[in-house]
């Protein structure tokens, strides 16, 4: 079936399978591998995306269930002339990553988290990230990064 | 001033928030372009004789390229006769685990695997299994029968001496179990391979390039010349990922065979039952010692779980075997250890490897030795340390202690917790009948790291016309910022800017010798590596700088914070470092370094969790967890504060809620996130870090390892805390992990008991 999504601004085409999945419509389709597959079960969080502006994990979401609508990928946060979104600026100030496989996932719940609840409490990041899992950072700095950005754009 | 020991932020991170780092399944490059796709049939039994495999109905479905079996290897090396233990690349007669590889489907896209492997069908007799390691290491049922036996590497006395017991005032027997765990890299297993004419490239996500390439020229059978590997981006590894697996040499093979570019990447369920386990042992310890709090006598008696291939199993022991005597001065120390086959997942390398085993058992027979005597488990541990004035310590192991401040280490962390009010108030909610108990554990702990230190490391430093330099490493980085603290050793040494210092890592061809990076080695092997050439490069560049400026080489000064030499006296005539490039001529401004440690350094720290536990449910939260962990100075802060943050998520992870658990028959029942409890966000607190610099005087830097401190220092802290929750019930122990099930029954055994008592 032929699928048409807006991803980060851009209208893209393609004939894809019916039980292609968004993730891999970005990842083998658009070549936009920053969005990571990291578990089977929809329990690690690191292929999330914004779909409308919601936060979706991609591995199960049918490419054809994101037809006609708009994507947001990490690739899609920093502005036109690469200054990073205040998100990703809280990710690098607070070392809120190591290896940076959960990374791309974790920044776009955090878009999202923060859209939601734009002055959450700690213990509101920690539920609100409870589906992105991250084995490098302890999750210690990622939180702290939540709060800066918060902080930053609230 | 020094950039060394200041807060830098790291200069890899911009690329991997943008635009995503580039891992072994993101590669998008001409040498992969139309790569076939590997998709592994796997062992659904664990023990099994494989009577005949029918490929016909896979090769024939849609974007099948080929179907490959153990029959069609061919044209590589036999297992070698002499090993009767041997992993073959693909299982040939039987099967030992869930999950060994038995045949390879290769296909046009990922999807047609995923249904092709469905269709391959292996005819399997299935043989009995033995899963619990006390019950393989009795030999009934044999995973190699050939081999006679179970045990692999038998270690330590026929007979134990209980002399040393009999003078003891007290005396206590256990077995603990420290269980099997995944490592759960986030980047699952990942590799892709193309052959250009007679040699091949392969990509692989792993700790070492190096090995990986020794690994797949024996496997194929190659010179290690034809074999170049590269090591993109690592997503995670925590030991996991050092070595390669018969998963990735067949890739290579597979390429090989076929004549086209070939890709792998394995799902999470076949990760956690595929790759290789952690931890998996069982310790039968007893401890002696008087009412005075002296510890007089320790005799630890394990099993190493080694899965159903040895692999480094008998290393894993080897570590745990070293650390046994732990923080404390023991008069006397008795240790045997044996390698036991079973029929799971091998186990290997994960965080800590061996060594928080060590420590886990002995952490925990101290408070069960503290609640025996009645006294505080602080002080028991106190009057049992190892003093300050007694370093360098030579461990009834035969370890050499290079330094240590063990007691000050336990009494900052004491005194950071507010011990004290702690325990006031855990004993006003215990009076008040309060269902949710405050539980408070200690841990103090030594590891050992650079273990391997015969290994060196390689270094190069090359120092470009434009004044910027590159660093080539044979360390390695799966996320621990290698590129930031190897710019901040150059800038250190040299003055040149972090931000004109390339860091390159992961590729045979650029560093054809090195051996990258597990068991906290990194800093102290591949980071002075790196500091060597700098010191050598500086030397170098001094005799340039006095040739130029017609001086005596000893007046010659290096201004770091400009990155230009001037003569003592006379900064107005000053050389750049692009200008002492174009000196060097053709030769150019380059240093090589071989670095190789004396001996291992040893970090140590203590830890203290606080725990409340819903007498209720069963449910333990972790309210607090304050840890001091000294590995000597610390290059970038804040790197070092993320290894400890990651370490003590994965030791708490394991003290609580991570178990890779198995039936009676072998199945693994955890082998998907969704049944694996790893730890997430919602379940922990931020962490409270004191920070200790004791240096080492193994290297010039007088750095020690940090990767591992947190996992060792917070299971058995975490551990204790829960049971010590309890511990006015009656609860003298509970196993990892202390799940809401296990810890509700020990709640009630112990009112059961109490009752009992009362009637």
């Amino acid at each position: 079936m032929k699928v048409t999504i807006t991803v980060n601004g851009k209208e893209t085409s393609a004939e894809v399978e019916d039980r292609t999945l968004l993730v891999h419509y970005l990842r083998d389709v658009l070549n936009l591998t920053a969005t990571n597959v990291g578990c089977d079960t929809t329990t690690c969080g690191a292929c999330t995306v914004l779909l409308d502006g919601e936060s979706v994990k991609s591995c199960t979401v049918l490419a054809a269930q994101a037809d006609g609508r708009e994507v947001t990928t990490v690739e899609g946060l920093a502005g036109e002339d690469g200054t990073m979104h205040p998100v990703q600026k809280a990710f690098h100030e607070q070392h809120g990553l190591q290896c940076g496989f959960c990374t791309p996932g974790m920044v776009m719940a955090t878009v999202s988290l923060l859209k939601e609840n734009p002055r959450p409490t700690e213990e509101q990041v920690r539920a609100g990230l409870e589906g992105n899992l991250c084995r490098c950072t302890g999750y210690h700095n990622i939180v702290k990064a939540v709060l800066a950005a918060a902080e930053e754009t609230a | 001033m020094s950039v060394l020991g200041t807060r830098v932020v790291r200069i890899e991170d911009p690329r991997l928030l943008t635009t995503g780092a580039t891992y072994v399944d993101d590669l998008r490059i001409p040498q992969l372009a139309g790569a076939a796709f590997v998709t592994y049939v796997r062992s659904p039994l664990a023990h099994a004789r494989i009577t005949g495999i029918d490929v016909s109905a896979a090769a024939e479905a849609p974007g099948v390229v080929a179907v490959f079996t153990a029959n069609d290897l061919d044209d590589v090396p036999p297992p070698p006769a002499d090993n009767p233990l041997a992993e073959p690349l693909l299982a040939k007669d039987v099967v030992r685990y869930v999950g060994e590889p038995v045949a390879m489907v290769i296909t046009e896209t990922r999807a047609q695997g995923e249904d092709a492997v469905e269709l391959v069908a292996v005819d399997y007799e299935p043989l009995d299994a033995v899963v619990d390691v006390e019950e393989a290491a009795k030999d009934e049922v044999l995973l190699f029968p050939e081999a006679g036996t179970n045990i692999v590497a038998p270690n330590g006395p026929e007979e134990f001496d209980d002399a040393p017991f009999a003078e003891c005032e007290v005396v206590i027997e256990r077995t603990f179990r420290n269980q099997r765990v995944a490592p759960v890299p986030m980047e699952v297993r990942s590799a892709a391979a193309a052959w250009d004419g007679e040699r091949v490239t392969v990509w692989s996500s792993n700790q070492n390039a190096q090995t990986t390439r020794m690994i797949i020229a024996g496997g194929l059978g190659v010179e290690p010349d034809k074999v170049r590997v590269i090591t993109p981006d690592v997503g995670g590894g925590f030991g996991a990922k050092i070595g390669v697996d018969r998963d990735t040499v067949l890739v290579a093979w597979a390429a090989r065979r076929l004549g086209r570019a070939v890709r792998w990447t394995e799902t999470r369920s076949e990760s956690l039952i595929a790759m290789q386990h952690g931890r998996a042992q069982v310790h039968k310890v007893k401890l002696g010692g008087n009412r005075d709090g002296k510890i007089l006598a320790y005799r630890m008696d394990f099993m190493q779980d080694a899965g159903a291939y040895p692999r480094v199993g008998p290393l894993l022991a080897n570590f745990t075997t070293l650390m046994v005597p732990a923080v404390y001065e023991i008069p006397t120390v008795q240790i045997r250890s044996k390698v036991v086959l079973t029929n799971t997942t091998p186990v290997g390398a994960y965080r800590g490897a061996g060594r928080p085993e060590a420590t886990a058992t002995i952490e925990r027979l101290v408070d069960i030795f503290a609640d025996e005597i009645g006294m505080d488990p602080a002080e028991v541990r106190r009057r049992n340390l190892i003093p300050a004035d007694k370093f360098p310590y030579t461990t009834a192991t035969g370890l050499v202690y290079d330094s240590g401040e063990y007691v000050k280490a336990l009494d900052r962390v004491l005194e950071a917790a507010g011990y004290e009010e702690l325990r006031a108030e855990q004993e006003r909610r215990r009076a008040a009948g309060d269902t949710k108990l405050l539980g408070i554990g200690l841990s103090s702990y030594v590891e050992v790291t650079a273990l391997d230190f015969p290994n060196g490391e390689t270094g190069r430093v090359v120092i470009h016309r434009d004044g910027s330099a590159t660093v080539y490493t044979g360390s390695h980085t799966q996320g621990q910022g290698h590129a930031t603290s190897w710019a901040m050793i150059v800038q250190d040494q040299l003055g040149i800017p972090m931000d004109k210092v390339t860091v390159i890592h992961g590729d045979t061809d650029a560093i054809p010798v090195g051996t990258g990076t597990y068991a906290s080695r990194s800093l102290q092997v591949g980071g002075i590596a790196v500091h060597e050439c700098a010191v050598k490069i500086k030397e170098q560049a001094r005799e340039l700088a006095a040739r130029e400026l017609e001086a005596d080489p000893a007046d010659l000064v290096l201004d770091t914070d400009s990155g230009a030499w001037h003569v003592q006296g006379v900064p107005g005539t000053k050389l750049d470092w692009a200008r002492l490039a174009e000196l060097a001529g053709e030769d150019g401004l380059t240093a090589d370094v071989h670095f190789k440690p004396s001996r291992p350094t040893f970090p140590f720290g203590a830890h203290l969790a606080v725990v409340e536990v819903d007498t209720e449910t069963g449910l333990v939260r972790l309210v607090r967890h304050i840890s001091l962990d000294d590995a000597g100075p610390l290059i970038n802060p804040i790197l070092a504060e993320g290894q400890r943050h990651g370490g003590i998520a994965q030791g708490v992870a394991q003290a609580l809620y991570e178990e890779m658990a198995y039936d009676a028959e072998g199945n693994p029942v955890t082998a998907s996130l969704a049944d694996y409890s790893m730890i997430s966000a919602a379940e922990l607190p931020s962490f409270e870090l004191l920070t200790m610099e004791t240096p080492t005087d193994v290297n010039p830097l007088g750095v020690k390892g940090i990767g591992e401190a947190g996992t060792i220092g917070a299971t058995p802290a975490v551990q204790n805390a829960v049971v010590d929750a309890l511990s006015h019930l009656g609860v003298r122990h509970i196993e990892m992990p202390a799940t809401p099930e296990r810890v509700w029954k020990a709640i009630n055994e112990a009112r059961g008991s109490e009752k009992r008592a009362a009637q």
